[in-house]
Parts: C-alpha cells; structure tokens; sequence
C-alpha cells in the first residue's frame, strides 16, 4: 500500500514534467470550476427546458446477463483532452485505485461470469498495477480491453508495453476522434494527430490490426464538436481507406461514440453556446432501437474508490444504484435485480444510432 | 415580415407544403432518396450538397449541410476547400463567358 502511493508520486512528478504529451485543456478540479462536481452538473442539466424525461422515455430498461466487467483505474492522465467526460489529467493523482482495492478487484474478476474484462481510466497503462490486473484477468480466461489513448505508449516510462500486450493478447480500445490531424488536435492537442499516428505504426508493427483476433485494434472515434457521431459502417469504410493511404495503418474495426454532456464536454457547451441545442439535438434523435444494447444492461462500473455503477459517466456523475454499492460486497445475482439509474445525460447514449462502450448500439 | 430569413424556418420546412400534401410528400420522399448512400457515398453527397448550396446562396441550406457535414466527419479544412470549388466553378463560368467578349469584340475591332 505504502509502495504504491510513493510510486504513485513519482509518476505524477514525470508526467509534470513531461513536455512531450499535448494538452488541449486543464482538469475542472485544478481550476476550481464548479462543474468539477458532480451535483453542480446535474443541477446546470436538471434547469434545460427539455420536451422529455429519459426515464419516462426508456421504462422498460433493466439489466441483461453481466457480459462485461469494466474498472475505472483512475484519473490520472497524461494528456487533457477538452471533451474528457472523467475530468482526467496529469494532477489527478488524488483519485487513484489503492491496493487493497485492486485486490478486491482481482477476486471479484476471477469469481465473475463476465467474458471480458474492459481497463479504463484516465490512462489505465499508468496505473502501477496495471500489468497485475492485466495477468489476474487473462489467467482467469477473460478477455482484456485496454482503453488506450495512445500517446501514453509513447512515454519512455512505456517502452516495450506494446509488446507485452501482445503477447497476453489484450485487445487495444484506442480512442482517436478522427483520422485526420485537425478534428483530432483541436480535441486532444496540438501534436496529438502526430503522436497518435506514431503510437499506431508500433501497435501495428507489433501485430495489431491486421485481423488477428488475438490482437485486435479497436478504434474509437467521437465527434469533436455539438453534433452527433457519423455513421459507423461508413465511417469505417472511409477511415480504412484515409488511414492505408494517408499513414500505411491498418485496424481491425471502428466504435463511434456521441459525447456525453457531462464534465469537460458540460463546460465546453455552456462555454460555446451550444449546450441547449446540443440537448434538444439528442432528445429530437431519441432512439428506442439504441434502448436494447446500452451498455449499462451488461457492464459493471467499478470505480477507482470501489464504488459500483451502472457505467462510467454513472460513475462520473456519483450515481449509484444503492449508496452502499462496493466491490468488497459485490453478488453479481444481486445486481442483476437492481434499476438502473438516469437521469438526462443518458440521451447521449439513445440518440441516433445509439451510442454505448462498444460502439453504435442499433 | 420583419426580415426575410428566420433560422425557425429550416425547422419548420416540413410543413412547407401542407397546403399541398402529396407534392410535399413526393418533394421529401426523393430528396431523401437522392441523400441516401449509392453509387455515392452519403458523405459525397453531403459534401456536393454543402458546394452547391454556397452556389445558391440558400443560408438554409447552408446551415443545415455545414451541420451535416459535420456530423459525419467532415472538418473544416476539407468543407472549405469544397466551398472553393463552388468558387472555383462560379468564377471560372464568368471567366469563360469572356470568350464571347473576344470573339465579339475582334469580330468588331481592327
């Protein structure tokens, strides 16, 4: 316990002073803003004039067989992207899974009927114990997504990281909002396209995204700006081409997801003026279709505290399904009785063609 | 009519034809159709649609394809030099008609 927290500060003193990683933005909680709360951003969704309720609207959603088992491993980040719904970033070093919950964690995976174990963060590969997740999954048969963002494999503190992965067959989750530079580093950072494109030449070089089942390359593209996310099939077709002949990277399939109205995306909508019509333009796109493969049906949440969710903007927002909800008393029969809670950020995930961690949903 | 472009009415355009329900209906069903993926792709279309509606000068349509374009993944870079072809072809089409000016103009001089 004591070990981890020191290396804990190590990292978070390299990743001040690292210059390399771009950042497009600061967290919420290093300004002080007031959304860096969870209620004050419910409270800014709660007073929108909207022409419906999401839980008027979906009734009849309710929890499906537990299918994925995701751990938030904490905020901390090397980059600050603008549109980031967890408040992430280099300083987020106070919300970070300790030991003792990692452990409890590793038990809870080996115990549950989940198939496929999904790492997310902030930036999971920075997390010292990572790679132990990592293994306690793999060894328990499950299948590991890591949701990276790709310039973290860049840090030196990372070399060989790639190849390690690849040898426990972890499927690679990377977000890049776009396969030309300037949507991608206006959301992410100047610099960030570049890096990125370099970060999937070794995960290509190491086997990745060539069809392989056992290294897939998933990636995960959002929309930099108030509107919803583009097609996936087409958008797919059009990324494979742009991707092979811009940069000589290939990938095996692409998610696209909207952005949620919550955090850093909250404040950059009230910010820019687009924040009510954003809202109107995903209560006008309500889809019932989307209702059937959200991914709170199928997916726990646990937070770098412990804490469970329904799905990590859940997580980010503090809703729980029962205040008590911990991973030290987690019964996976128990939670699949439980009501999933909403509240008006969920549009985000039924507008269009839905939206979900695995991509559009109908 | 205090002016005569109201942002209301892009909404609004699906009533445009209420007094006359099945042209309305016959307008949207091929324009729907005409936007749909083919031999184009809906992108294309888009991107062809946001050119032309600089042509014609529509803040309507321009409104709506900037936005559409948008939403399917089209940054700003790559609209504006599809605006540049509408330029292009706009002054290109003044630009040629300046043959019939020499044509008629050497007809006539010495």
């Amino acid at each position: 316990m004591r070990q981890a927290v020191i290396r804990l500060e190590e990292l978070a003193a390299d990743l001040a002073a690292d210059r390399a990683s771009p950042r497009a933005a600061q967290s919420l909680r290093r300004r002080a803003a007031p959304l860096a709360a969870p209620a004050e951003q419910l409270r800014l969704l709660g007073s929108l004039p909207l022409r419906a309720e999401f839980g008027a609207l979906a009734e009849g959603l309710a929890p499906a067989q537990l299918e994925i088992f995701q751990v938030n491993l904490g905020k901390l980040c090397n980059m600050t992207c603008r549109h980031c719904h967890v408040d992430a970033g280099p300083d987020r070093s106070d919300a970070m899974m300790d030991d003792a919950t990692v452990d409890l964690v590793i038990q809870s995976i080996r115990a549950s009927g989940a198939h496929t174990v999904d790492l997310t963060g902030g930036a999971p590969e920075l997390h010292p114990r990572f790679k132990d997740l990592v293994q306690a999954a793999r060894g328990a048969g499950k299948h590991v997504m890591d949701r990276c963002n790709l310039t973290v494999l860049l840090l030196p503190r990372n070399a060989g990281l790639v190849d390690w992965l690849a040898e426990r067959q972890v499927e690679v989750v990377a977000s890049l909002p776009h396969w030309r530079r300037p949507n991608t580093d206006a959301q992410r950072g100047d610099g960030v396209f570049e890096r990125s494109v370099r970060a999937l030449r070794i995960l290509n070089a190491a086997g990745y995204g060539k069809g392989d089942p056992r290294r897939r390359l998933t990636l995960v593209s959002n929309p930099a700006g108030a509107f919803l996310g583009a097609a996936q099939a087409a958008a797919e077709r059009e990324w494979r081409e742009g991707l092979r002949k811009g940069f000589g990277i290939s990938f095996d399939r692409l998610f696209v997801l909207n952005n949620m109205p919550i955090s850093r995306f909250l404040e950059w909508l009230q910010a820019s003026g687009n924040l009510e019509a954003y809202m109107e333009r995903l209560v006008n796109a309500y889809n019932p279709g989307a209702i059937a493969g959200l991914m709170c049906r199928n997916t726990l949440s646990v937070g770098w505290d412990g804490r469970l969710y329904d799905c990590d903007f859940n997580q980010m927002l503090e809703l729980s399904p029962a205040a008590s909800a911990h991973i030290r008393d987690f019964d996976e029969a128990a939670w699949r009785r439980r009501d999933i809670v909403t509240a008006r950020h969920c549009f985000g995930c039924t507008a269009g063609a839905g939206s979900s961690c695995g991509g559009q949903t109908s | 009519m205090e002016t005569y472009f109201k942002p209301q009415h892009l909404a609004d355009f699906p009533r445009v034809s209420d007094a006359s329900p099945e042209l309305g209906k016959k307008f949207f069903d091929y324009y729907g159709a005409v936007f749909a993926e083919g031999a184009l792709t809906a992108r294309e279309k888009s991107l062809i649609a946001l050119a032309v509606a600089h042509t014609v000068q529509c803040p309507y349509c321009i409104d709506a394809y900037t936005q559409d374009c948008q939403q399917k993944g089209v940054d700003l870079e790559q609209m504006t030099e599809a605006v540049h072809v509408a330029v292009a072809i706009r002054g290109g089409s003044s630009l040629v008609h300046g043959m019939q000016m020499r044509e008629q103009a050497k007809k006539a001089g010495m």
